[in-house]
Parts: C-alpha cells; structure tokens; sequence
C-alpha cells in the first residue's frame, strides 16, 4: 500500500483571490479519501487541479510515481486518473451506451483507417467495447437506460452514468466530484454501498461531498478545506472533534 | 416519422441499399436530357461538399464556414496538374491528399478556437485562397482561369458528357458516404462527437482534443478536395469566382436544412437546395429571397433539418420536450378561432 496519489504545496489564484493555498495531501492506495469544506472553501479547484483542468500556481501534483503537474487532462486520464464532475457533464445528445463507450477510448487502439477497412483490430475493438460497456452499465443497475438519451435522464440517474463513463477508464483512481447531491436518502446510502464496493474492486477513491453523513460513514480518511487552506486531516472521529472544523461549519459563537 | 422510417431502413438494409443503388446505376439510362442529367451531377458533387463539412460541423462541433476554400485547393490542384500531363484519376486522390494536408495547416494553429473565433478564421482563410487565385496568374490563370480541363478516360470514351461523367461521380459519392459511415461508427467518431458534447469531459476521459480535431479536419478537408477536383473536369473551366464565400454558405445551408450531424442530411440538403434553386430560376434574382425564407423558416420549424431527428445537435430546444412546440402552437390558434 504506497501513496498513490500526493499534492505537495498545491497553490491557486484567481488573481487576487487565493484559492487553493499549500496544500499537501496524501492518498494512499486502496482508500476512499474524503475532501469536504464549506462553499467556496476551494475544493473542486484543488481536484480540478489535480486532474490536471487548471493548472497550478505553485507546487506539484504526483500520481503513481510520476510528476504530472501541468500535464493535459487527456493525458492524466491516460495514466488511470478519472473523475466525475460537480454539475453532470454527459454527453446529452448520445446514447447512455454510447456515453460509457467513449469512456474506453483509451483502451482502443483503432485509428482512421482501421475504421475505414473494418480491420480485425477494429472489430476485435468494437466488439470488446460493446461487451464491456454493456457489463458496466449491467453493473451499475442502467440496463433500462441503455439506449435513452443521456441528456433525457433523470438527476440521480445520470450521476450514475457519470460513474459508469469514469470507471470505463478503468482507473487507479476516481475522484468524485459531490455524487451523492440531489439523490435522496435512499439513493444516498446505494451510492455509498457502491463506493464501497469499488473499493473493494481495487480502486482508489477521492470523494468531495457536503453530505456530512455520508463522508462520515464513508471516508476512511478525511481532509477538510476551508478558505483554501487545509485545517485538519484524520479520520473520521478526529475530524469530528475537530475544534476548527466545528468553528468552519458552525462559527465561533460567543463565549461567556 | 423520421423515427419510423429508420427503424424500418433498419429493418432491411441490404435490400434498400441494393434498391437504391440499382436505381443509381440505371437513372442516367432513364433521362434523355443532358440538362437533366448535368444537374443531378451537380447535386452530387455537393452531396459530397456537403457531407464533407457534416463532418467538421456535424460531428465534432466544429465551426467552418469557409468551406469554398477547401474546395478552391482540390479543383485547382487537379486543374494545374491535369494541364501538365498527369493521370485525372490519381489526381481526384491527390487533390483530396493536398486539400487533408492544406486542413492540417488550418486546424493546427486554430485548434484551441471553438465557436465564432473558428468561424471567422475559416471564413478568412477561405477568402485569402480566393484572392491568391485570382491574383496569382501565372498559376492559376488568374482573373481567366483555366481553361480545357480534361475528363479523365472512361471505358474508352472521353467521359465529359453528364451521362457518363455521372458514374464517375457516383463512384465518389458512395465512397465518401461509405467512408463517412464507417468511421462515425468507431472509436474516432465517437472521440468527435464527445467533443463536440462536452470537451471538457471528454478530455477527463482521455480523448485528445486536439489530435482528433485535427483528425476530423483533415477528413473533412479531404472529401471536400475530391468533391472540388470532381468539378473541374465536368464544368471544363475553372475561375476564383467559382469559390467565393456565398459557395461557403451555400453548402452550410445545405447541411443545416439537411439535418446537421446526420449522415443523410446532407444528401437531402443538396438535393432539395439544388432543386429549389433549379425551380425558381424563372424569378431569376428574386429566388434568393425563397432561398433566405426557406433557412429562416427551418431554423424557426425544424432546427434539427429535415432528416435530422431529435438526436441532431442542434434540435437541443427540443431536448426533453415535444418537438415542433412552435407548428403545434401556431395550429391550435387556429382551432381556437
């Protein structure tokens, strides 16, 4: 169990304001790692900077080994990065099949012609594509689904196919991006059991979340942001007793 | 009813595309007229035009609409080599293969661009080859143009003739839409339309942007020089005139009322531009002003065009609500009254 994913410094400004200062984290494989912090406190600028979206203005971002600060997205996603985003950003015009197909692209090696000549490697290609994708959508309870328009989906539903696209990757590891908003209790508590169970699989898993419970019960490891920095990191009962973490989320209050 | 139609296409594809091909071949021994059969030719070279910028437009999102200029490169390419000597044949590929090359040049510098910035890039680009043939004589014959182009030898006859040229065209057509359909059914034409969705997704999912946007305008570009080289030996005579911007517009509107991001839209389109402009020819100027109604009233009644259904890109109005609110809304104030 090495760290498999690691932030050394990680600053970022929009000009005056700073978004992300210093922070250092550590994600150690097989982990669901939580991020949570108030609005604004700058944690989907930290993970988009960790995907590689933004770019830095100071430190290093390092997975599996390797320094990927300032690589491109496509790049880092190559490497066994994926992540969902904070407002579902499918593909609305295409079928959820079709969705969690481009998710394999990096594992097709068809190029123009192959497509053109329908070669064995294009065939060999679809046809494993098409298997996958159908098991994963199976997997993930979609079946119905499958040939609707991505774009016509119900909230929680397309957080679902979100995942399904991002795991079609097959990553090392996954950053979601607030998946548990606008599901319902129930909803909430599958979503957690898969996590759960993804973690099993084998993958690692960064989850930023407002539902506190759900971290809570989730997260072996947490890490709370607030105004762009770091105030407390430690499992779930640390951060619980956390006296800055109380003050972030409910404030100061007055003091006889 | 697009939605039936295609279920049954569906339902007997080999027999509607064997159908439909039969017919191809015996159409030019069906119609006398040359004037006819010129004008299905027509039709055909801007079917390929068409598709070819369905490509670029429809599938990867993508905004050209300087697509004349791509069509400039194939048709002079061919012209100039044709008048030294070399093989017609070869050179509708290697016109295709210097207008692929002249779209990378394109793409590479505009490849971060998206919307109305690539649009107008496209659009200057397309007007700068037009000037340079018109100004660069000693090449392209200037303000004269080429003269004396010669068709390409057919089964031991000069092919000009409509008749025969057809066939030729007809080779092209099917093997661009062949092509074309393959390669929007494979891991690259799911990359373009990934693109053309959601880019930023797309990129997290590890589809590199700006290799296969480069990718999609080198296709383009490609069928776009063949549908251009295609030309010049039926029309025999080539000038810059022929490729000025409103033959880019032209073939843009022929995609948006055809149904963009759809193989077949574009064949509807040209066909039913190329016959709308052909019927109203006796009003002469005036049909331009049919032609502007005829966009207006798509954008306003069936923004997906006509073949598109409700998975075209930009019928996104209709996206999770009926589609044709606005025909809907227009008859039932009349049932009111």
């Amino acid at each position: 169990m090495g760290v498999l994913l690691q932030t050394k410094n990680i600053s970022k400004y929009y000009g005056g304001i700073k978004a992300v200062q210093n922070i250092d984290m550590q994600v150690e494989e097989g982990e669901i790692f939580g991020i949570i912090g108030p609005n604004g406190a700058g944690k989907t600028s930290f993970f988009n900077v960790c995907t590689g979206n933004l770019l830095p203005n100071g430190g290093e971002v390092w997975f599996n080994g390797k320094n990927i600060t300032g690589m491109r997205p496509a790049k880092i996603a190559t490497l066994g990065v994926a992540r969902t985003f904070q407002n579902i950003q499918l593909f609305n015009f295409m079928t959820v099949l079709e969705n969690v197909k481009i998710g394999f692209h990096t594992h097709e090696k068809t190029n123009i012609l192959d497509a053109i000549l329908h070669t064995k490697r294009y065939k060999e290609d679809e046809r494993l594509t098409h298997e996958k994708a159908v098991n994963l959508i199976e997997r993930l309870g979609l079946a119905k689904e499958s040939d609707n328009l991505a774009g016509n989906l119900a909230y929680g539903v397309q957080r679902r196919v979100e995942i399904a696209r991002a795991l079609a990757l097959n990553p090392k590891i996954l950053l979601l991006d607030e998946p548990a908003a606008g599901m319902n209790p129930i909803e909430t508590k599958e979503l957690s059991d898969f996590i759960k169970q993804l973690r099993n699989d084998g993958h690692t898993i960064i989850v930023i979340e407002h539902d506190m419970k759900f971290v809570m019960n989730l997260c072996d490891k947490i890490m709370v942001i607030n105004f762009g920095k770091k105030i407390c990191e430690g499992g779930p009962d640390h951060v619980k007793s956390d006296k800055e973490v109380n003050e972030a989320y409910f404030g100061k209050g007055t003091t006889f | 009813m697009t939605e039936k139609l295609k279920t049954f296409y569906n339902k007997r594809k080999t027999i509607i595309l064997l159908v439909l091909f039969a017919m191809a071949i015996a159409l030019p021994f069906l119609i006398e007229k040359g004037s006819v059969m010129s004008l299905i030719v027509r039709i055909m070279f801007y079917i390929i035009l068409a598709s070819s910028l369905n490509i670029i437009n429809g599938y990867s999102g993508q905004f050209n609409i300087g697509h004349a200029g791509f069509v400039l490169i194939g048709s002079y390419t061919l012209s100039i080599l044709a008048q030294l000597g070399w093989p017609i044949w070869v050179l509708y590929i290697l016109a295709g293969v210097v207008t692929s090359i002249i779209g990378l040049i394109i793409a590479l510098p505009t490849l971060r661009l998206r919307g109305i910035y690539l649009a107008l890039v496209t659009l200057g680009f397309s007007e700068i080859l037009r000037l340079i043939a018109l100004n660069w004589t000693g090449l392209t014959g200037g303000p004269m143009g080429i003269k004396g182009i010669p068709a390409p030898w057919f089964f031991g006859l000069r092919s000009t003739a409509p008749h025969n040229y057809y066939f030729i065209v007809l080779f092209f057509v099917i093997i661009c839409l062949f092509t074309s359909y393959r390669v929007i059914n494979s891991k690259v034409g799911r990359a373009w339309m990934s693109i053309r969705e959601d880019d930023h997704a797309a990129m997290s999912l590890g589809v590199d942007i700006r290799k296969y946007k480069a990718i999609n305008f080198m296709f383009g570009a490609f069928w776009a020089g063949v549908g251009g080289a295609l030309m010049a030996p039926f029309y025999t005579f080539i000038d810059s005139s022929m490729f000025s911007l409103d033959e880019g517009f032209n073939i843009l509107s022929m995609v948006i009322i055809g149904g963009q991001g759809t193989l077949i839209g574009p064949v509807v389109g040209s066909v039913v531009v190329n016959l709308t402009t052909e019927i109203f020819r006796f009003a002469d100027e005036a049909r331009l002003l049919i032609y502007a109604i005829m966009i207006m009233a798509m954008m306003w009644i069936r923004p997906q065009g006509l073949a598109g259904t409700s998975r075209s890109v930009i019928a996104n109005r209709s996206l999770g609500k009926e589609r044709g609110t606005f025909l809907k809304k227009l008859l039932k104030k009349k049932e009111v009254k």
